[in-house]
Formats: structure tokens, sequence, C-alpha cells
């Protein structure tokens, strides 16, 4: 009997500790299907790696490059040789030390997956860890992005796994989620499309300096953190925050911004201020789109304010951007971008007239599901008919057209000559990030430009270690990529998170962060 | 026919658009990294050959890995069968005793004002989409009452209540349609039952009202009411995806979307294989009730 009233006491106990533990609930942009955020590119997995795995490097909210896991480095006069010190107390989820050898087997594996990581593979000769807690880059020839690359803040991240799992061939997913970040997966507990739960990381020891951006001290003041993976519809989220069964919503419907604000128990954050760029994409394989004259001609047709009015519609949430480049970030220019910012409908027809346009279609899809860019091909479509183009605009889900993207088959068999996306700041914000602005043809990003200029100033770009030069190769390659018609940037835009008042210590950055956060 | 609904559905998929790899590989992959994902999937071999492999793993029982989250559909399936099940049923437990009785008693008061609102009713009902249904529900019951949740689910092992109280909005949504229907069956059997003979000698005998109602006309119209409820728990169990979405409950309707979405074939396949043997069996036990229900059918 006593033994009875112990355990019944017990329960009690752990009942209570149970209910008095903090729990963050968030409803996440997206669904979390893929928990390999070097296998993939999606938001979702590099939001997930955020949770579990650190970084070697932070970007601040700056975009300043600071160190995280990285105590102190140095850099050999030639630049050819980067030697590094892991600091101290770093441990994995199971409990065994970060050693630079998983540093080194998981940079091997992201160098493989990611662009960035791909280009910066192609200077490296070799990489080592000479002791249990350093590491060292050799370097063929010298390289001005080393530290961008290793802390870049966007996908696909270079997390830090340890050896054994990032030793899983890069063409594989990995089933082991240690990390060494300040929340641990609970994998017991991952129901796909229903719920995700991490649970705070209690050997996690954070940086002394404030945090700042995805650099600085990651401290942790929930107990759990449960991303609501079921919870899709739009006015659901929204009734879901009113009434308190949710803390936070990363990204509401711009249309439902005005009934979040209304109500004095929510608070609109905008922890995302560089935001994300509209742009639409040529394919340069098939006609019209493979002549130059025509591309100049769309560039002219399309300004900006159009397309952000329509799709975003809230004044405060929208601004031009006359650059590839994300807009207030060092590479951010105006440079080159008169043929579109200072263009008019009139120049559009008068380009296209005397480019030989035949009359082929543009063959321009529309993702009717997803709701943050499906105006976007409506107002393309309505600028380039007035430019006196003949538009095919079709409507598909986002899935098909990622699927037909991918096709470089002439439009009229199934291919496309125009799509429009959305990028997060820094995947665009320097032209290693940036995939429209590459000219390597077939192996480009989707649309595959051929341009040997464009590509002989990205060499240069990479090799540079002169930030003025590298300015000014941005500069310049922004300038060719605005003459070849790489693209058409459409703007820029901020989403901001609504979440419950009692949640403050939000910290900026290219995704949802939730360390610093606390609830009360 | 099982084998008919895998061969449709396995060509539906391969014809239809969507490449799975370009969508796992996110917005920044390149062509190559999808030809790879695709060859890691399989998707790179003849479709007979996909198709031989799939076949031969279903006959032994496994309906295959999801290309997403990489483990066993019949895993997923499991996971997601308990919310749609429990709605399935509560939606099913309030459309009979609602939809019933209302049927029964507009057919005995033929023409009246009770007839007349019940086939008012059921126009309504067929006619208001379940959206509109469960938003105008949410924002009386929840946002403005505050007396049941606006999203979610509760297992019945977090507790009876919670778990009633997350489900009594979606139920009673989706149970509007199933009670217009199951009314006009049962009245429209209940009417005609009413006109037999049985029915004048059983009320020439004195029998009170109710029991000539209840043992004699309803008992007599339990076949085709029996008939449609069985089809709307068939139909239930693949056709919540509506009342799941708005109200955020992790069942099979959900899982079918996602998975069409994400064009997650192997997923895809199973759910409808599985629907179609839930049709089948159901369809099974209506046949089988009828012996029961009526003692002059045999089989």
């Amino acid at each position: 009997m006593r033994r009875l009233a112990f355990a019944a006491a017990a329960l009690a106990v752990f009942s209570l500790a149970t209910a008095q533990d903090k729990v963050l609930r968030v409803v996440p942009h997206s669904n979390l299907n893929i928990l390999d955020p070097i296998w993939t590119t999606q938001y979702m997995a590099r939001n997930h790696g955020y949770m579990v795995y650190d970084t070697l490097f932070g970007t601040d909210e700056k975009n300043r490059i600071q160190p995280q896991m990285v105590a102190s480095w140095t850099e050999s006069p030639d630049h050819r040789l980067w030697s590094f010190t892991l600091r101290p107390g770093l441990t994995f989820h199971d409990g065994k030390p970060v050693t630079g050898e998983d540093v080194v087997a998981s940079l091997e594996r992201w160098g493989k997956r990611d662009a960035m990581g791909q280009k910066l593979m192609t200077f490296v000769e070799r990489m080592d860890a000479p002791s249990a807690n350093t590491f060292r880059i050799f370097l063929r020839e010298a390289c001005g992005f080393v530290l961008e690359a290793l802390g870049k803040p966007s996908s696909n991240v270079p997390f830090i796994m340890p050896k054994r799992v990032a030793e899983t061939p890069a063409d594989k997913q990995i089933d082991d989620a240690t990390g060494s970040g300040p929340y641990i997966f609970v994998k017991e507990e991952f129901k796909p499309g229903d719920r995700a739960v991490y649970v705070k990381n209690p050997k996690y020891v954070p940086r002394k300096e404030p945090p700042s951006g995805t650099a600085g001290g990651k401290h942790v003041y929930v107990d759990r953190v449960e991303w609501n993976l079921a919870l899709r519809d739009a006015q659901a989220q929204v009734n879901a925050l009113k009434q308190g069964e949710v803390d936070i919503l990363e990204q509401p419907a711009f249309e439902s911004y005005p009934p979040l604000q209304a109500d004095k128990n929510i608070q609109v954050v905008n922890s995302n201020p560089l935001g994300f760029q509209y742009m639409c994409r040529f394919n340069h394989l098939y006609a019209p789109f493979n002549n130059q004259k025509v591309r100049q001609a769309a560039l002219a047709a399309m300004a900006e304010e159009p397309f952000l009015r329509a799709q975003v519609g809230i004044k405060e949430f929208y601004r031009t951007c006359p650059s590839m480049f994300t807009c207030g970030t060092p590479y951010g220019s105006p440079k080159g971008s008169d043929i579109q910012s200072k263009s008019n409908m009139r120049k559009a027809q008068e380009l296209l007239k005397s480019s030989g346009y035949d009359g082929t279609p543009v063959v321009l899809m529309k993702p009717t599901d997803l709701a943050s860019i499906q105006k976007l091909p409506d107002v393309a479509a309505q600028l380039l008919r007035q430019a006196g183009f003949k538009v095919d605009l079709q409507a598909m889900d986002w899935n098909t057209v990622v699927t037909r993207r991918a096709k470089k088959d002439p439009p009229s068999q199934g291919g496309w000559n125009m799509f429009c996306t959305a990028w997060v700041a820094p995947d665009i914000w320097n032209p290693l990030a940036n995939p429209a602005v590459s000219g390597l043809g077939e192996k480009s990003w989707f649309g595959w430009p051929t341009d040997a200029e464009l590509e002989k100033l990205r060499d240069e770009f990479a090799r540079g270690t002169d930030e003025a030069r590298k300015k000014a190769l941005a500069e310049a390659i922004q300038e060719r990529a605005f003459e070849i018609g790489t693209h058409v940037p459409l703007g820029e835009y901020v989403n901001p998170l609504a979440a419950r008042r009692n949640i403050s210590g939000f910290v900026t950055g290219p995704g949802n962060l939730y360390w610093n956060i606390k609830k009360n | 026919m099982l084998l008919v609904v895998a061969v449709l559905v396995f060509a539906l998929l391969r014809f239809a658009p969507g490449d799975p790899a370009a969508i796992m590989a996110g917005d920044a992959a390149t062509a190559e990294q999808i030809a790879q994902i695709r060859a890691g999937l399989g998707l790179d071999r003849p479709l007979v050959v996909q198709f031989g492999i799939w076949l031969g793993k279903v006959l032994s029982g496994d309906l295959g890995e999801s290309f997403y989250f990489r483990i066993k559909v019949a895993t997923l399936i499991g996971q997601r069968l308990e919310p749609t099940f429990a709605l399935a049923a509560l939606t099913m437990v309030i459309a009979v005793l609602v939809s019933v009785p209302l049927g029964v008693l507009a057919a005995w008061r033929h023409g009246g004002w009770l007839d007349r609102a019940l086939m008012g009713f059921s126009v309504l009902g067929f006619s208001v989409p379940v959206f509109v249904l469960a938003y105008l529900l949410i924002w009386l019951f929840s946002l403005e009452l505050g007396w049941l949740p606006v999203q979610g689910y509760a297992r019945i092992a977090d507790g009876i209540w919670n778990f009633l109280r997350h489900l009594i909005l979606p139920a009673t949504t989706l149970s509007v349609i199933y009670i217009a229907l199951i009314a006009r069956v049962t009245r429209a059997a209940v009417l005609e039952a009413l006109g037999e003979d049985y029915i004048r000698t059983a009320r020439a005998k004195g029998l009170p009202e109710r029991r000539v109602l209840v043992r004699h006309a309803l008992a007599n119209a339990a076949v085709p009411i029996a008939t449609v409820i069985g089809i709307g728990i068939a139909i239930l169990i693949g056709g919540v995806v509506v009342t799941e979405s708005v109200y955020a409950i992790p069942g099979l309707g959900r899982l079918t979307v996602d998975a069409v979405l994400a064009r997650d074939f192997p997923t895809i396949q199973g759910v409808i294989l599985f629907f179609s043997l839930v049709y089948v069996a159901v369809n099974l036990l209506i046949d089988l009730s009828y012996v029961f229900l009526d003692p002059r059918i045999r089989y």
C-alpha cells in the first residue's frame, strides 16, 4: 500500500513537472518531410538543422561572419592554409565530444552538395585534423570566401555532424539526427505531417556574446519546442493563434495581417528584416527567350512595383530593389539595372519590335497552390502582353512547376519559357550564392544561361581577397547579368511572424531561430 | 478488383505531371542533383520493372516505403488510422442518431411542417460546402463562446473528454451532409413501408403507433438505410480531407493530400489500396448485414 502511495506521489510530481514545462508551440511555414539539411536545400530542413546542429561560424545581424563553434583561427600570409581551433565543451547529443575529424567529415559531405561548398572544394587541396580540437584547410590557391562559405546562413548550411553520420554518402539521406546544437530532436515523437518535437539540450554551452543572427550565444529558455505540422489552413492558423492554442505563426498569409494586428494579444515581429526577393526566370534554351533582345524587352516591361503591389499588397512589407543581390547587403547595388528600373512599356515595345520576335508564345508556369508567389505570373503575363508578347499562362501546382522547370524539353513538348519564384536574402546576396547569375549553360540553375564572360567574372570574384575589388566585381557581374538578361528581379518583401504577446526574445535570421526565445 | 486498382493507381501516378526527385531536392538544386535522387529512388528504371517490384512487395504484404520519410507506408497509415476512424465513427454516430428518428418522424407526418422542414434542411445540408460550415461552427463555438478548441486532435489515451472536445466540431461539420442523406433515404423507405398491408394490419390490431413505426415500418425499411449508412462510412474514410485540413487533424485524408502534393508515389499507392480494401470490406459487411435485417434474404 505504501509502495502504491509512493508511486502515486511520484506520478503526481512527474505530472506536475510535465505540466510546468515551458512548451513553445509553433506553426512552421511548411511541412517537415526531409531531415537531412545537407541532402536537400528545402528551408524546413535548414530550420530543423538550426535546431539540432551547430555551425563553425555564424552570420550576425549586420551580415558579418562571426565564430560559433570555432574559438580561434589563423590564415597563412599566402591565404592558402587556414587553421581552426574548436572551443572547449562542445559535445554531441550522445555525449561524445566534437572533434576536428567530425568537422572534416561534415565539410566533405557538405562540399559535395552545396553550390558554394562545391565551389570552395575546387580550391581545397585537402583538410585534416591534427588534434582532437583542431582542423585545417589547405588550399591549392587563395580564395576569398572561406569564412563566408563556412558561415553561410542559408541552404545548404555547413552543419557539423558526428563523423559516423557525416560519412553517409552525400547522395543518401542521413538516418541519425544527432547533432551538437541547442535542441535535441525527439525521433520517437516525430509524426510526419503531424508534429516534430525538440527538447532543450542541457549540455549545450552557449557562447558568451549576445545572440545576433545565426551567431552569438544560443541560450534556450523553453524546455520543449513543438512544430505543429498539421495546421496548414491559413484561417485555421489565425484562429488557433488568437485562441492561444499556438504561440507562433512563422509565415502568416499576407491577408491575415489585418486581423492579427488588430488583436491586442498578438504581436507581429519582423525577425527576417532582409526578407526575400522575387524573381522571374527565363529559359535561355528556347525561343523566344533564347534571344538576348527579347529578354531585354521583357526586362524593360517588368517593372517591380506592380508585382509587389499585387502579391504583397501591404506597403510597409515590400520595397523595390534595383539589384540582383539583396539590397542593404554589401553587394546590393543598382549597377546595370537601368534597363528594368528606369524603363517603361513604350521602350519594351520598341525593344521587342527590333528583336525580331516572331510571336512565339511564352509558356509561363503559374503555381496555384503557393499563396506567397501565385500572383506573380498573372502580373508578368499582363505586362508581357502589353509589351507585345503572346503569353500562354499555364496553371499547375507548385510541385509540377518544380518538376517541369527541370526539363530541358522544348516548351511545346512539356518544357517552359518562364517561371517565377522567391529567394530568402542570404541565398542570393553574393555572386557565388546566387544561382541565377551563373552562366555555366546546362550546368547552371534552371533556365541554363551560357555566358563565358559572366563565369570569368564569377571566378575572379571567388579568387578575390580584397573586399573593394570583390565589390567592384559583384557590380560587374550584375551589370553583365542585366545585359544578357539572366532573370528579372522583382523586388523584395518581408513576411513577419505573428506571436502571442507573452513570447519574447526573437532572434533575426534567414529563417526562424528558436534560441533566446522566452515564454512568460 | 484490388489488382485493377493497383494497376490504375500506378499508371495514373506515373503519367501525371510531377517528379518527386525535383520536389525533394529543393529550390536551389541542380538538374544533376535531381537526376541523382531519381536514380536513388529507382525512378529511372523502366515502368514495367518499377511496377513489378512494387507489386511483388504488395503481394508479400509490404506496401513499400515513403520516398520522403523513409518509413514503411503501412506504419504511416497506422499512425493516421486512429484520427480518421475516430472522426468517421463519431460522425456516423451523430448522423444515425439524428437522421433516422428525423426520417421516421418525417415519414409519419408526411406533408406536415416537420416533413417540409426536413426536406428543406436536406437541401441545405447537401448545398453548404463543408469548409463554410466548419468556419461558421469554429467562429461560434470556439472564437465567440470559447467552448471548444479551434483545431487539433487528442488521442483517446489523452482522456475521453479531451478526445471528444477536439472531435465534436469536426464530426458535427461532417455529419450534416450525412444527416441530410440518411434522413431522406429513411423518410422514403419508411414512407413506402407505411403504405404496406402489414402496417394497416398492425394498426387494426390496435398496436401503439410507436411500435408500428419502429418494429414494423422501420424494421422493414432497414435494408436501404443500412446500405446508405454503409456506403457513407466507406466514403467517409477517404473523404475527410477538407475537414481534416480545416481542423488540423492528422488523419488519412491529410496524409493523402500531402502525399499527392509531394508526389510520394509509394504512400499514395498504399493509401489508395487501403481505401479500396476498406471499401470492399464495408460493402461485404453491408451485404452480410442484410441477412440479419431481412430474414427473407438468403445467400
